[in-house]
């Protein structure tokens, strides 16, 4: 399981709005290490959230969405206490899941 | 005999059946399935390529679709990026840089709730056109921004 994400969900005039900060490498496969050698590409390549277990957005990403990716979106409705879920898959196959509440 | 013949039928109805109740059930499915991540778009390294891979003959330039972002980035490993479409029933949102080792960065695709707005922080090799290609009612825009970039960030 992937390392945890930060969510923050606050809902205002009827938009809530979603920010998150992932912690992932995001690694690109061009880099090279100290010793010269190639560090494989490491990505997220799936990303879902959800609000209420309705899926609201979906992406792909390749490998130059910046390490430690940063995402923010709105979505209509949604009210305090709501609950948002985003997810990820990366290119190794790890994934990880973590939920806020909409404040 | 007749029993193999009666069993045969009541076996293809009941496949028909099956097939009927799968077709509405696809009929219902919600507007986003989970799409298998599009490598061939993913590894294009030229943007006509990359509109290729995505089924994009040529997208309509549009003013009603916005990037924002700094003119300069000190920082091409973080690269912030925000993109507003203000095209009705947008569906789909993709970032692509057009010098970067690979051209399509992210695409997003749209639930019917969320607004046509995404904001996220992206990689670049190099002073490079950025695209932002939108999707709606079935149609391509774009706009293009040019972001100079100081410090090159694809670890290259």
């Amino acid at each position: 399981m992937g390392l945890p994400m930060k969510i923050r969900a606050t809902n205002r005039d009827g938009v809530t709005e979603v920010k998150v900060l992932m912690n992932h490498v995001m690694e690109t496969g061009l880099r090279k290490d100290p010793s010269g050698q190639i560090v494989p590409a490491l990505f997220i390549n799936e990303v879902t959230a959800k609000l209420n277990d309705k899926v609201v957005m979906q992406a792909q990403w390749g490998p130059a969405v910046a390490r430690n990716p940063y995402l923010a979106f709105k979505v209509k409705g949604g009210k305090p206490g709501d609950n948002v879920s985003i997810s990820w898959t990366d290119s190794s196959g790890d994934a990880r899941t973590d939920e806020a509440t909409v404040s | 005999m007749n029993l193999g013949h009666q069993a045969s039928r009541r076996g293809f109805l009941h496949l028909t059946g099956l097939l009927a109740l799968a077709t509405s059930a696809l009929a219902l499915a919600p507007r986003l399935a989970l799409a298998t991540w599009n490598k061939a778009a993913f590894e294009t390294k030229a943007l006509a390529d990359a509109y290729k891979a995505l089924g994009v003959e040529s997208p309509t330039a549009s003013g009603d679709v916005r990037i924002n972002a700094s003119d300069i980035a000190e920082n091409g490993a973080v690269v912030p990026v925000e993109v507003i479409s203000k095209i009705p029933n947008t569906t789909q949102i993709s970032v692509l840089i057009e010098k970067n080792p690979t051209t399509l960065t992210a695409q997003f695709d749209l639930g019917p709730d969320m607004l046509p707005e995404i904001s996220t922080r992206v990689k670049m090799a190099e002073t490079s056109n950025i695209i932002a290609l939108v999707k709606a009612d079935g149609k391509f825009y774009a706009a293009t921004k040019e972001i100079k970039v100081t410090l090159g960030g694809c670890g290259g």
